[in-house]
Parts: structure tokens; sequence; C-alpha cells
């Protein structure tokens, strides 16, 4: 066999492609690190004029699937930024001290995200966590809360264990729980007529928990109506025609939805197409968010009762105002994630200036009952469960110039879909 | 009656698009023997590509077709490319250096594809004249779908007619049965490799774009399908087209009709299929026993000595190592501790891979279930942390005992595929059984005791477990078991005919891996006091691969210096970018073109050149 570069010595073999490697992978880190919007410089500074603190700065760690799951998280975190921007914009918190974000991706791994959460705790001094959309990575870094003892705001995650039966003392959470959506839903569909049921949902704890407490309200209220089908699809992995025919062939008055993102717009389609949705009310879980209708665009489902967001709808003053902002900031309509990393950042800097203090077991303390003003009214962190009483918006999908949105909707109040706070407070683990 | 019918066609529908990618798949395969990751990927861009193109010219049928067509030749183009500006450099290497490469294609792709096209999901227009349904015995059934099932037969005919009745297809033909046979007559196998390449991924695009009508395109499509095409192919037996027809038709069949029975079914019934197949067929449906089994690195040589000054070098890394917590804050330990974990992991791997010959795709299985058995033990028994950690290296070789026993029987590309559907259903138990793992919301609170509870102390304890396991396999390795093993790698029947049961030291080489990555797992669960079912899924054993592969599977340190490289750099560059998919894409992309025997292998190239130099 003959060499084509008999003269190239066997270090130089080796050490070119070496220097080769070294230029490429330094090239990538400097392309990526100048191309993206770093994560790491998301220390956001105050847009307006650069307000005068006196005080040391308060450090925030925010921890999202911003990789995994992209279309939820993005305007999560316009939200927030939008709030931090507000807020030291007006002085900052405890009327002396910036608010500083510093913000890290999860990569969509529970482990990842407790890796990062002690990354931000230990490394980058952070005095609270917020943020988390999937259930399981909520409920990781709501363990590793407690156990350092570091105030943790989960902002998306659905799962009622992160309150309940898993709850801790430096754990809080904004959105409404899976029971909570349940139970506002369940309101509406005690008053139909229907009697036979089926339900389709993605098999994890989010949908198993959502059907469970479906059928256990409704029942409640309902004791007439029967459950004639169920359908689990692998999350992501809805197999549509099969699904759609077998949930047909039970001849239900009524589904219960609990599918979303691209499994929802999958079965839409498909049950559309197999005329499965014909003279029967469907209702459905988060259906009405913006994140999930608006990719449907004219084919979202008409007359389904669901929860969701109309905020092109909603006309308080606040929620107008914010609106206004949030388009003027990021030249794009808010969604459902928007106004919750919105009320987070601004839930967070309102416990910290509550509590005088960027210590941990003062904020926990400002947290417990602690009361603030949202675009969606005021929302007040529960002392008994944590449990944040942000409600949602439930009413009826509808077609609207060639898109999906909400007609007849009216805001349910997360407190009055909450059990008292005795019954909340037997639920959590003793401390 | 009418309603199994339609349920029937549901299938066949499915069918139709698992069997175009797979396809796809299985032709890159039988030539090439590229174990191709990104194919899921170019099934993606395919899709958004068709999306786009779609949504400009598709109100027409020409348009909506034309498109299609379109997107697909894309596809084949990029598939192309790649072959010629990654995988041609890589035919000499190891064939499992190009699994690696395509797994950082994979990573570029996603963070492209997110850039390009936007993070939400996009739903197209319906295909023009196709809107509506029919009815069948009175249950409306989908046009499209029904184009669809009849587009999956339509292929195979034309793939049987360019392979059975053009000169191109007799010599890709040839190729698959004879690679170096076929270049010695003088059939340049770069170019026939490219076509290959193009003809490929372009199925992959096409079976993308003609999911635009069905369902939304989304960021997660290229992993959904990967897997499964993978399953599809070996199923049907490698390099076999009707095989993969035959496996696509039965799992479409058995998808609808198993959700009638048991809805929950979904998570696993493909993986148990092929379970249920590879056990009972060495070569899936319809595949031929190859000579070579087709993924054993055959080039690959572990030193036979354990090398001069070897033990002095451990001691003098294991001394930094021990002296670290000295030196270094909270967070580096918390990293090293981690690092020193995963280095047990990739170390237990390599057993397998680097001295067995036995490539698995399902080692997070015993990484998870070592995990989880500490977890179960604190949880549901109130062990004490050194219990549950003696538990973990147990539950994790009972398990391995068990499915060692299955898959050392099969050998390849089969028995990686078979490693992973037992990690798959051992991931659907832990992730569907609530009452006992807590399903997918996973075990709590699993904390170290007292004692260890502090960084440092709980590093230290990391380090001795794992330096000790470590330094058992290394034992292993360079005993007459690790011998026994190499000469199984190397030829089975020459170690069979000198008396050396090649089956029962594999088995045992998979029971003793599996125990190592179980305490691990064990390990690994009490570091981050959680365990979820994520720990045994793909993702996990893509990793362990990965550190394998980037250490380089010539030297018994590859795999430490591969989990060290692997695991910080993803840690630190996704703390510095959000795209840190794309960053890593490219190292791995980079490393694997410039070190083609890995890091260590790089190493000690390095230092054998300079002694030839001092010689």
């Amino acid at each position: 066999m003959k060499h084509r570069h008999p003269t190239a010595s066997p270090l130089a073999q080796v050490l070119r492609p070496a220097a080769l490697f070294a230029a490429v992978s330094v090239a990538a880190c400097v392309a990526a690190i100048s191309a993206g919007p770093a994560a790491a410089q998301s220390t956001a500074q105050s847009a307006a004029e650069p307000a005068k603190f006196t005080g040391a700065p308060v450090r925030v760690g925010e921890i999202n699937s911003y990789t995994g799951l992209p279309a939820f998280t993005i305007p999560y975190r316009q939200g927030w930024q939008l709030a931090l921007e507000e807020i030291n914009a007006q002085g900052g918190v405890i009327g002396c001290c910036e608010l500083q974000v510093v913000s890290r991706d999860d990569a969509g791994k529970p482990d990842d995200a407790v890796r990062v959460a002690q990354e931000l705790v230990t490394n980058e001094a952070v005095d609270v966590l917020a943020g988390t959309y999937f259930s399981h990575i909520g409920l990781a870094v709501a363990d590793f809360a407690a156990r350092n003892k570091v105030p943790f705001v989960a902002a998306e995650p659905l799962t009622d264990a992160i309150t309940w039966s898993k709850g801790n003392r430096y754990t809080f959470r904004l959105r409404p729980s899976t029971y909570m959506q349940a139970a506002m839903l369940v309101e509406e569909a005690a008053k139909l007529p229907a009697k036979r049921w089926a339900t389709v949902a993605p098999n994890y704890e989010y949908g198993q928990s959502a059907v469970s407490w479906f059928k256990q309200l409704l029942k409640e209220k309902r004791p007439d109506v029967e459950f004639v089908a169920e359908q689990w699809p692998a999350q992501g992995k809805l197999e549509a025609g099969p699904t759609v025919q077998a949930l047909a062939a039970a001849k239900p008055d009524a589904i219960f939805n609990v599918t979303f993102g691209a499994d929802l717009a999958k079965f839409v389609r498909e049950g559309e197409g197999r005329g499965l949705f014909r003279n029967r009310k469907v209702v459905s879980l988060l259906t009405g968010e913006p994140e999930y209708l608006e990719p449907m665009k004219d084919e979202a489902p008409e007359g389904w009762i669901v929860t969701g967001y109309p905020w092109e709808q909603i006309d308080t003053p606040a929620h107008k105002a914010f609106v206004a902002a949030y388009t003027a900031r990021f030249k794009d309509s808010p969604k459902a994630g928007s106004i919750v990393g919105y009320i987070t950042m601004k839930a967070v800097a309102a416990a910290i200036t509550k509590a005088k203090s960027a210590n941990a077991e003062p904020i926990v303390d400002a947290l417990a009952g602690l009361t603030i003003d949202s675009p969606v009214g005021p929302v007040t962190f529960r002392a008994s469960d944590h449990q944040a009483t942000m409600g949602a918006y439930v009413g009826t999908t509808t077609i609207k110039d060639g898109r999906g949105t909400m007609k007849d909707w009216h805001y349910a109040d997360g407190a009055n879909y909450l059990p008292p706070d005795d019954a909340a407070r037997k639920m959590r683990p003793a401390e | 009656m009418s309603f199994l019918l339609v349920q029937a066609l549901s299938g066949l529908a499915t069918a139709a698009t698992l069997f175009l990618v797979s396809s796809g798949l299985t032709i890159v395969f039988g030539v090439t023997r590229i174990v191709n990751f990104a194919h899921g990927s170019f099934y993606m861009v395919g899709a958004y590509a068709g999306w786009s193109l779609i949504e400009r010219f598709g109100a027409t049928p020409a348009g909506f077709w034309g498109s299609v067509a379109a997107a697909a030749l894309a596809m084949g183009v990029l598939g192309a490319a790649m072959e010629i500006g990654l995988l041609r450099r890589l035919y000499r290497s190891p064939e499992l250096f190009q699994l690696l490469g395509t797994f950082g294609v994979v990573l570029v792709v996603q963070d492209l594809t997110a850039w390009a096209w936007g993070p939400e999901d996009l739903l197209g227009r319906r295909a023009p004249g196709l809107k509506g349904s029919i009815d069948i015995l009175d249950q409306p059934f989908p046009l499209y779908d029904l184009v669809l099932i009849g587009l999956g037969p339509l292929v195979l005919g034309l793939l049987w007619l360019l392979f059975n009745r053009t000169r191109w297809g007799t010599l890709v033909r040839a190729a698959t049965q004879d690679r170096e046979m076929t270049s010695a007559l003088g059939v340049d196998p770069a170019r026939l490799f490219t076509g290959v390449l193009f003809l490929g991924c372009a199925l992959a695009g096409l079976g993308g774009a003609l999911q635009v009508p069905r369902e939304a395109v989304t960021l997660q499509m290229d992993m959904a399908i990967v897997v499964e095409a993978f399953v599809v192919v070996v199923v049907g037996g490698m390099g076999s087209l009707t095989g993969a027809f035959l496996a696509s038709l039965l799992i479409g069949q058995l998808q609808a009709f198993g959700i009638l029975v048991f809805p929950q079914i979904t998570l696993v019934i493909v993986f148990l299929f092929m379970a249920v197949v590879l056990v009972l067929r060495p070569h899936g449906l319809l595949g031929r026993a190859e000579e070579v089994p087709p993924t054993a690195p055959a080039a690959v040589t572990v030193p036979l000595s354990a090398g001069r000054h070897a033990g002095l070098w451990a001691l003098a890394l294991l001394a930094v190592l021990a002296a670290a917590p000295l030196a270094v804050g909270d967070y580096a330990l918390i990293l090293l501790t981690e690092v020193v974990i995963l280095a047990l992991f990739a170390a237990s791997l390599h057993l397998l891979i680097g001295l067995g010959g036995l490539v698995s795709f399902g080692h997070a299985a015993w990484f998870g279930l070592g995990a989880y058995g500490s977890a179960l033990l604190v949880k549901h028994l109130g062990a004490p942390m050194p219990l549950a950690l003696a538990g973990a290296p147990v539950l994790a070789g009972l398990g391995a005992l068990v499915a060692g026993w299955f898959c050392v029987r099969r050998s390849g590309l089969y028995f990686a595929m078979l490693t992973l559907a037992f990690a798959q259903i051992v991931w659907s138990v832990a992730f569907q059984w609530y009452a006992v793992t807590g399903g997918d919301n996973g075990i709590l609170g699993v904390w170290p005791s007292g004692w260890a509870a502090g960084k440092a102390a709980y590093y230290w304890l990391t380090l001795a477990l794992c330096g000790g396991a470590l330094g058992l396999l290394r034992r292993a390795a360079f005993a007459p078991f690790g011998y026994a093993l190499r000469a199984g790698r190397d030829s089975g029947l020459r170690a069979e005919s000198v008396g050396i049961d090649v089956r029962r030291f594999q088995w045992m080489a998979f029971v003793l891996a599996g125990s190592a990555a179980g305490l691990a797992g064990g390990l690994y669960a009490f570091a981050k006091g959680s365990v979820f079912p994520t720990l045994l899924a793909v993702p996990q054993s893509v990793d362990a691969l990965v550190m394998v592969l980037m250490g380089g599977l010539q030297t018994v340190a590859g795999p430490l210096a591969g989990a060290a490289v692997f695991h910080l750099l993803e840690s630190e560059v996704m703390s510095l970018t959000d795209w840190w998919r794309l960053v890593l894409g490219l190292i791995v992309v980079a490393l694997v073109l410039v070190f083609p025997k890995g890091i260590v292998g790089f190493l000690s190239g390095l230092r054998s050149s300079f002694n030839g130099r001092r010689a």
C-alpha cells in the first residue's frame, strides 16, 4: 500500500488533525456564543435609564426546558423578561436592589435540572429558584429546593403532587393544577345532557390524574353518567386513525380530551375526517391556550368546551397594559406561557420586597399568603398548600378571521376550585 | 365487522409511513453498514421542507405532489452531502464511529431546524382533492389515508424494479452481499455509497413530506421515528426490503388492534414485538444469516498487556482526584462526582463493546435499574444508604442475568436492538407502575445518610466505590476471563474449538457490566436525590455509547476520558449558550473526523510517535 505523503512524519500526522480539531471547536464555540441569545448573558440589565441601586442585587436562578419544548417555553421566557425589565425600571426590589436573573436550560431531563439548580445556587449565588415546565422536572427541583433550603417558585408544572402529596416548605406553584383545571371543566360538563363519556389522554401522570379527577368530580355531580371508553396514547406518538376509530366505536355522547400539542392537531384532523365530533360535545383541557389553538389555524375545533387564554378579548386595564407592553417589546402576541412567566417574576419580586430580605426563610414566609395584583386579577399563594389562586379562562372554541379563539368565556378564579385549607393541609406530608 | 375492517385500514396507513422511512434505513444499512442515527433527522427536515413548499405551491394537486417530490429530492441531496462530507472519511474507522458521527449530525440538525423554522408546531395544508373521507361500510375513512395505503406497495414495487432491473441496482445488491469483492471488480464504492445515501435519505424525506397533511410538523419528529424505524429494519431482517414491508404491516396492525384490548400498551408494544421476534428468529423475519456480525468492531484491538506504569498512573490520578475537595468549590465537586460515576458507567459498557465485541444500545437499563434498586429500597423499606447502595448492583445484575441470557444468543445489530428492547421494557415498567415506582413522577427524597451528606464526603465515597469497581473491571480485562472474551470477539469459531464456551463468557460479561452500571446508577440516585424513568431511556443509553466512542475503543482508559470530556463539555456548553446542541454536535463531528481512534487512542498514538522519534 502506497502512502500519498511519504514525507509526513508520524508526529505531524497526529498533530495536524489535533490542530484542526482545536480550531474547529474554538470556532464553533465562539460562533454559537456570539450568535445565540446567550443564556449566560441574560443577567438582564434594566432596559430604561440605568436606575441607581443602593443595595446589592438579588439574584433569581431560572430553569426551564428551552431546547426541549421551545414552543411553550420561549413565550414564557419573554414573559418574565418583560416583568424583570418593569421591576428594575421601577426601582428593583425592596426599593433598593436590582433583580437579576440567571437563566438555564434543563435539556428536558430532571437530573440535568438538579445539576443546573446546584450550579445556580453554588456558583451563581442565586437567592431564589423559579421556572420548570414538565411535572417530573418541577418535582425534582422542588425536592432539591427543600433539601438545600432555597425558595422555589414552580411556574408551569401542573402535577397536583408538587403542592400536595409531595409538597414542601420551600416550594410554591403558580399555574392552576390539573385538579383545578379538571374541576373547572367538570362544572361545565355537568350541565351537558351527555351520559356516555369517553376519554383520551396522554399516558403519563398528567393525563392520568386529569382523567381520574374528571371522572371522580363529574360522578359526584352527575351520578347518572358512565365512562364507556378510554384511550391512552403515548405522549407525542398518538396513532390518530386507530384511536379516533376506537373512540367512535364506543358511541359516546361526549368526549373528554387531555391530549395537546402535535397529538391534539393529529387528533382533531383525524377526528374531523372520520366524523368523530359530529353531534358530540368535547370537553378539553388547555386546548383554548394560544400555544395549542393557534398552530391549528382555521382547522381549530369549534364548539369545544376548554380552559385557555383568550388574550385578545380580555379587556381589564391591567391586562390591556400587559398586552400592549408585550407586543411592543417582542413584536409577538402573548401566549399562556407569557402571562405565566410574567406573573412568576412579579410574584418573586413581590415576595422579596415583602420579606425585605434576600434570605431564604424570610422569602418563604413572605410567599406564604402573598397576594399580588396581576393582569388576570389578584393572585394569592395560599399559606396552607402553597398553591396560587391564579385561575383559567373557561369558554368555547370558535373560529374567527381564519384562526381559532374562544367565545362565551369567563374567568374561573382558582380560589373557587381548590379544596378548603384544612383538607389541602392534610394532603401534604408532615413538616 | 365494518369497524374491524376500518381499524385494519387505519393500521395500514400507519404502516405505509413506517415502511417509507424504514426502507431508506434498511437500504443504507444493507449496503454501507452504517447505523445511520440521523435517518430520523432527514424525515423531520423532509417534513419541514415539505411544509414550506406545500404552503407556497400546494394549492393544486400538481403543486402538492410536486412539493412532496421536491422535498424528498432535497433530502436525498442532503444525504449525499453527508456521505461525501462526513461518512466517506470514516469507512476505515471502526464501524461504530459512523454512528457517533451521525449522532453529531442529529444534534446539529435539531438546532438548525429550530433556527430555520422556529419553535412552533406547523400544521400544513391538506392534500388538494383528497380532503374528505369516503364511507367504507358506513364508516368514514379519510381519502388521503387510502392514497398512503396504496403508496406503500407502489414504492416497494418501484424499489424492487430499481434493484432488480437496473445496472445500478445490481451493483448495489452486489455490494450488499460482498463489499470488498464488488470494489475489487472495479466498482467505485464511494460513488455507489453516495447514491445509496441519496436514495435512503430521499425515502426518509418522502415519508416526512407525506405526513404534512396528516399531522403537525414538530421538532420532536426525528427521535419519535428513528427508533421505530430501526425496530422495523431489525424485525424485518437487516437489508431486506420485503422484510421491512412485512414488519411495518405487522406493527401497524398491532398498534391498531392493541389499543382496543389494552390502551396503555402503546408505550411498549413495538419493543415487545421486537423482543419476541428476535428471541424466536435470530435474523428477523426475512433476514439472512451473516458470516460476520455487522457491527462487531473487527479492527478493534484492546492492548493485551496492561502497559508500562499503568498502575502508577492510575494511582497518581486517584491521588489527584482524592485531593480535589481541598482545592475546588462545591459545584466543581458535584460535576466531578458525576464524571466519576459516568466513567464507571461508560467503562462497564466498554467491557461489552471493547472486549466482547457486543454493542449494546440499551445499557441505560442497568444504570437505571441500579438507581431504581437503591431508590426503591429507601422508599419502601426505609433502607439506610449503604444497604440501598449494595442493592443497586444486585438488582441490575439480576436484570442483566435474565436479559443477557437472551441477548448473547444474537450478534451484531440484532444483539444491540435486543438490548434496546429489554431497556424499553424495563423503562415502560418504571414509567407505568405508579404504585411501586411512582411512574413518570419518579421517586423523590433519595438523599445520602448524614455521614455522607457533605459534598466532599459523598465525592470520596463515590471515588472509593467507583475506583474499586474500575479496578475490578480492569483486572477482569487482563485476567483469563478478559482474554477469553477477546478470543470470542475476534474469532468465535476458533475460541469454541479450543474449548472456550463463548456464549457463557459473554453472558458473564453482560452480568458483570450490568452490575457495574447498576452500582453507578445507585450512586447517581443518591447524588441527585431522585430517580426518574429518564435514567432508563434511550438518550441515556446513547450518552453512554457516545462516551465510550469518544474516548476510543482501543484502550481501557478510553471510556474514562470519554466520560470526562463528554460530560464536562455538555454541562459547560449548556450553561454558556442556548445553542448547545449545535455546538456539541459540531464538536462531536469534528472529533470523529480528526480523532478516528478516539481521544485516548489519539494520545497513545502521539506517545508512540514521540517514542519512535527518540528511538
